[in-house]
């Protein structure tokens, strides 16, 4: 812009020197060179400085000002916003920088955290559904349903010592039912506190510690502890179980481990009684094809809670059991120790068994277990990810536990072609493992012909900017950080990138603090984006420091991570509304207010452009010197700044329905340099109405009574209307969210306008300040003209009509794809009822389960061999209580 | 979202609650008006902004060729005196010349008599820069404070601006209209004054304060080419001379562009003129002081009528017409590509 400043300077300079030396020479006579000027080129020389001084007003100071002070504006919404207050502990979201806001719009990689910012690292058993009767609703007196609050009274397991206190459960029914010693609900916690591969750990008498491979198994198997089936201890061979008070030792006499094809676990145990039973839990699709055809009827009034179940978004499990004869038993026993001695295809025998085993399995139930995430994190990243911004989990968790919470709140899901698992521990495997996804996803780059390699070759790999490639489907990748650590070196970053990018989800798991902050600082470094980092603790203040913006969740991990982050809110799920509300307003504010304040600066300088080729290129101004300072500053300032603070093109509740708004921002699509060039037409086109329109309507012509009116003073006046009126049109085009503040400002400029020059042009400003208003009468002599005003009325006609039709027609040819949404959003207006923004994340049925275990292979096997073992609980024989007795008090305590 | 309305903010908490308040305003909530682009509102503005523009057009048109106009350039007529003025030794001789023509038909109404100049840069930067307003207010001025250029002249002792005196312009021709009425010459009564702005002659531009108009004008310079000072402007007409002289007020409004056209005087409507100026021939008397060929200038002598929308300037009239054209047709444009790609949108939907 500034190089368009000179050139215009320039054009102007040489202009002078060629009139100066033609005409001006000749002139001379009436007009004779200022002082030290002896000839035509010194005298452009100086009018290039002059010209320099009127025409930069292309770039006003104020812009900056306005800038800030639209930044303020936006971040003291964010500021106020209740819907990004947390009631719980008071915690209002906070903008920390203000210079940040138009870059929320703008975001396409997002770093975040895991525990404590995407969970609140708690599962809790929440529903059950046994024998046909579904348990965890709550019912008021009449009969609704009413949503769970914190108010809800919680079931009462004082009787149970063993409880755990944190555990909350709020349907009653369910406790009565044990209490009633009902056969399937006792057989339902039964199968719970055995079926399993937690680990007990009990240091202190009756403060029982689950350690659990996936945290959905601990949940269970603390669900059956708190109504009265406390799993207390394991050897290899037995489990001990505190069954309702009763200790009861169980021989554990096989696992039939987990494993990704299976979906399901089983043990078979011999009860103190000596009934032999397998117990079996595991993904209904599977579960059910394995069922006695007699249980026909209750399957399908399970399948029906299983499906209210997922449709609220809880992992659910099946649970069966099957008594076994001792005979056959005995037999499958053998054959099993055979299978699993054997050198050869032991995986296969090993399955084969078990699936000879686990047949005519009875329907016990259905388990539905709340992964607690934070409220709303599955939506907010579905959300987040239809807003095709890239959310990168990087955390300290182990691979399973990651991947678990990656299913659980929606970031890998069974719609993904492929995840793919980069563990490799050395730098060739990580490479090759590396490569092998990308071909994957994209089978031709590694072909020369592909662009990007292409591109490698040319550039030197410090300033390469890896442009986005795209994949064939959606896929996921999850890398350890170990082999993160090989691919962070030198030569994979590339790989990494490249690879990494294309998936639309990656986690990193067992990252370090400073591998946090280095992948930041990857995709920073070769990406041209912009990359937003969430997390609360302390280890997540590397990141939050190397992205461009950080934001700190305020919650219970301390402060440090809020301290450096640059916004700051209590929950995850208020990101969205962050990025997608004021984020994307921000963005479009600045936009809009960028492209206008642009526009209506080019139109106002070009003038004097254009002006200089009619006076000599003598730095001759068109308007009052008044107006040129007022111009920026009190005219055209407040209705610009009403639009950038105000402006809303659709309101939250869409933009938030609708998150494909936001990748026009991602691709900076509203402000870039063909909107600049765009807009900076507009204004040279604008301009050149502005002054020739008034020059043609001026041109020998006189006023209605015979005296002249084409005067320099006339001519200013009139240029100067017609500019203030059209580009206070313009502003009112490009507002759409007229609020009262907007319509008093544009109102109020043009009124202002034509005070202050009323006031300015008038007799007692001039006999008082006689230099400095030399406009006298200008106001009213030339206003009353009607051709003054017909000339006014054409330049605004031409100047907006064009952009109205123009605007109209590019919306219906090509429209973009925001526009497409925009217009969506108008049909959908119309009906009387918007569609609700609750949505329920539904999954399908195929999802839904499965999800308790981890993805990979349990380790039961290990329990079973009493490797690895803890010596046994010195508690776990002691435990006696009734469930009946309230005054129950433990022996040991 | 479900959960945003799970948690009513508390109300009545004892403590202070940091929850932003529910105003409208901070909510980003003010009920607002919003415009759209719809097919409707785009095609009516253009359709209605082009029937209005074709209107006003039309009659714009039609008034402005309904002006009668008149315009002789003289520069050529009077090349003998050009020359004789180019030597500025001889500024003080008298040079006289004339130019014929001949009205076919009468002029009715008001007649007013304009001198055009042409390619005189009138709005350089340069020669605004040197007036001074307070000085044509009449107040004295601090010399020292005054530009060294043009208007400043008048009032300033002929001293170390020798070189630069050139510089006020003034027009100072004469020009005499004469009818010929079958062989005997009348000469067209003209008034000159009540032809500048009311606000200029009687707020902006004052005479010094004096007992009498040349001791306040006295030791001040006579700029080039002008045949009398400032003081004897008028000599007849007291309020009518020195810096209130009407002639010096429109000078002094300095033209927009290098071509304009100043009212010089008017048809004063006595006698044979009540009606206008009568079909016959004419003679404009020149009293030739002011060369303008060292420039390429031009000078004309006008007459014309006006009409409510001005002189005979078919701009705006033309102007109109075309946009009101373009509008229209635009209009037919986007009613056509609106209706094609609707057509295609309902077939897509079948």
């Amino acid at each position: 812009i500034f190089a368009f400043l000179a050139l215009m300077c320039l054009i102007l300079a040489i202009g002078n020197g060629i009139w100066e030396h033609d005409k001006g020479y000749y002139f001379q006579v009436y007009l004779p060179w200022a002082e030290g000027v002896n000839s035509a080129s010194y005298s452009g020389f100086l009018m290039f400085w002059s010209y320099v001084i009127i025409l930069n007003t292309v770039v006003p100071i104020s812009l900056y000002v306005s800038v800030e002070i639209i930044r303020l504006g936006n971040s003291f919404y964010i500021d106020w916003d209740r819907k990004m207050y947390y009631p719980l502990n008071d915690t209002p979201a906070q903008a920390r920088t203000t210079t940040l806001n138009e870059e929320l719009g703008q975001i396409k990689y997002i770093f975040s955290d895991k525990t404590g910012t995407l969970t609140q690292n708690i599962m809790c058993f929440n529903k059950c559904s046994i024998n046909g009767k579904s348990y965890g609703d709550v019912y008021d007196m009449s009969g609704q349903r009413i949503e769970v609050n914190e108010n809800t009274e919680k079931v009462d397991f004082s009787y149970n010592p063993l409880a755990d206190p944190k555990f909350a459960f709020y349907d009653h029914s369910l406790v009565e039912a044990v209490k009633l010693n009902d056969v399937p609900t006792h057989r339902f916690f039964r199968l719970l506190s055995l079926c399993h591969t937690v680990m007990p750990e009990e240091k202190k008498e009756g403060n029982l510690v689950y350690q659990a491979q996936s945290p959905d198994e601990g949940a269970l198997v603390t669900a059956a502890r708190n109504f009265g089936f406390v799993f207390r201890a394991r050897t290899p061979e037995t489990i001990t179980v505190v069954e309702m008070g009763e200790t009861k030792i169980y021989k554990l006499l096989a696992i039939l481990d987990f494993n990704n094809v299976r979906k399901r676990m089983s043990v078979i145990v011999r009860s103190p009684e000596g009934d032999l039973t397998l117990y079996c839990k595991g993904a209904d699709t599977i579960l059910y094809e394995l069922l006695h055809p007699s249980c026909n009827f209750l399957k399908g009034e399970t399948t029906e809670h299983l499906n209210e179940f997922a449709g609220e978004g809880l992992r659910t499990l099946v649970v069966a059991y099957k008594s076994l004869e001792e005979d056959y038993f005995q037999d499958w026993i053998r054959r099993h120790h055979e299978a699993s001695t054997a050198l050869e295809g032991r995986e296969d025998k090993l399955s084969e068994l078990y699936e000879e085993i686990e047949k005519d399995l009875m329907l016990l139930g259905a388990t539905a277990i709340e992964d607690k995430l934070q409220d709303g994190v599955p939506q907010t990243i579905e959300t987040l990810a239809k807003a095709n911004i890239k959310i990168w989990v990087l955390t300290g968790d182990k691979q399973e536990t990651a991947m678990n919470i990656g299913y659980s709140c929606n970031l890998l899901n069974d719609d993904m072609e492929d995840v793919f698992i980069i563990e490799g521990s050395t730098s060739d495997d990580v490479l090759n493992e590396l490569r092998n996804a990308r071909k994957k996803m994209k089978p031709d780059s590694f072909l020369d012909s592909d662009e990007i390699n292409i591109q490698f070759e040319k550039s030197s790999k410090n300033q390469l900017i890896i442009p986005d490639e795209q994949a064939n489907g959606v896929y996921g990748l999850v890398i350890t950080g170990h082999s993160l650590a090989y691919a962070l070196e030198g030569n994979l970053e590339l790989e990494l990138v490249r690879t990494a990018c294309m998936c639309k989800v990656v986690i990193c798991c067992r990252v370090t603090p400073l591998q946090k902050a280095q992948v930041v600082e990857l995709v920073k470094k070769y990406k041209k984006a912009v990359t937003l980092a969430i997390g609360d603790g302390a280890n997540d203040v590397s990141m939050i420091k190397t992205a461009h913006i950080g934001v700190g969740i305020s919650g219970q991990e301390g402060m440090q991570a809020v301290l450096s982050s640059d916004f700051s809110f209590a929950q995850f799920r208020y990101l969205q509304r962050l990025l997608l509300v004021h984020g994307r307003w921000s963005y479009i504010r600045m936009c809009k207010f960028l492209k206008y304040f642009f526009y209506k600066n080019f139109a106002f300088t070009l003038v004097h452009f254009w002006y200089g080729f009619f006076s000599g290129f003598s730095a001759q101004t068109v308007y009052d010197e008044w107006f040129i300072t007022l111009y920026n500053l009190v005219y055209t300032s407040l209705p610009v700044l009403g639009m950038s603070l105000f402006d809303q093109d659709v309101d939250d509740r869409w933009s938030m329905l609708f998150p494909q708004l936001y990748v026009p921002g991602q691709q900076n699509l509203y402000f870039n340099k063909v909107v600049f060039v765009k807009c900076m037409l507009q204004g040279i086109y604008s301009s050149l109405i502005l002054f020739f329109i008034p020059y043609g309507a001026m041109y020998n012509t006189m006023r209605s009574d015979g005296k002249a009116i084409a005067d320099y003073q006339s001519f200013a006046l009139m240029a100067q209307t017609c500019l203030l009126i059209v580009v206070s049109v313009q502003i009112g085009l490009d507002t759409s969210y007229w609020t009262v503040v907007n319509q008093f400002f544009i109102w109020g400029s043009l009124s202002v306008y034509f005070a202050i020059t009323f006031t300015m042009y008038s007799d007692g400003m001039y006999l008082i300040f006689t230099a400095s208003f030399p406009f006298i009468g200008t106001a009213r002599n030339t206003l009353s003209q009607p051709n003054v005003w017909l000339a006014i009325f054409l330049s605004i006609t031409l100047c907006v009509l064009p952009v109205v039709g123009f605007r109209f027609l590019k919306a219906q040819l090509k429209p973009t794809p925001s526009d497409k949404v925009l217009l969506k959003i108008k049909e959908a207006k119309k009906r009387p009822p918007p569609p609700s923004p609750k949505r329920r994340l539904r999954r399908t049925s195929t999802r839904r389960s499965g999800y308790a275990f981890s993805h990979q292979h349990g380790f039961g096997a290990l329990i079973m061999s009493g490797r690895n073992m803890r010596p046994k609980s010195p508690f776990a024989t002691t435990g006696t209580f009734s469930p009946n007795s309230d005054k129950y008090k433990h022996k040991g305590l | 979202m479900k959960n945003k309305t799970s948690f009513p903010p508390r109300e009545g908490v004892a403590q202070p609650s940091r929850c932003p308040d529910n105003s409208a305003f901070k909510q980003q909530r003010l009920p607002a008006w919003k415009p759209q682009l719809t097919i409707a509102s785009v095609l009516s503005s253009f359709f209605l902004t082009g029937a209005f523009c074709l209107t006003v057009g039309v009659c714009l048109v039609l008034s402005a060729n309904s002006v009668r106009e008149v315009q002789i350039d003289y520069s050529d007529k009077c090349s003998d005196c050009t020359k004789l003025r180019e030597n500025s030794s001889n500024w003080n001789k008298e040079c006289h010349c004339s130019a014929n023509f001949t009205l076919k038909e009468d002029i009715l109404g008001d007649v007013f008599m304009y001198y055009g100049l042409q390619n005189f840069y009138q709005n350089h930067r340069r020669y605004m820069i040197s007036r001074s307003d307070a000085q044509l207010l009449g107040r004295n001025v601090n010399m020292l404070q005054c530009d060294i250029f043009l208007f400043v002249m008048l009032t300033i002792r002929m001293t170390v601006f020798d070189s630069q005196m050139l510089l006020i312009v003034f027009p100072a021709d004469t020009i005499e209209l004469f009818y010929n009425r079958n062989s005997s010459v009348i000469q067209v009564p003209l008034l000159k004054t009540g032809n500048s702005w009311w606000t200029d002659k009687n707020v902006k531009f004052r005479n010094p304060e004096s007992y009498n108009l040349s001791s306040a004008f006295a030791g001040t310079a006579r700029p080039p080419y002008w045949q009398k000072p400032a003081y004897l402007l008028d000599e007849e007409d007291e309020r009518n001379n020195g810096y209130v002289n009407d002639d010096f007020i429109i000078w002094m409004r300095v033209s927009a562009f290098a071509t304009f056209r100043n009212l010089y005087r008017r048809l004063r409507r006595v006698r044979h003129f009540a009606q206008g100026l009568p079909a016959g021939n004419y003679t404009f008397r020149i009293s030739y002081n002011f060369p303008v060929s060292k420039f390429k200038g031009r000078k004309h002598v006008i007459l014309s009528t006006v009409v409510w929308s001005g002189g005979s300037n078919p701009f705006l009239g033309i102007a109109y017409l075309v946009s009101g054209t373009a509008a229209a047709l635009a209009g037919f444009v986007i009613t056509g590509i609106h209706l094609k790609l609707r057509k295609k949108k309902t077939y897509f939907q079948k």
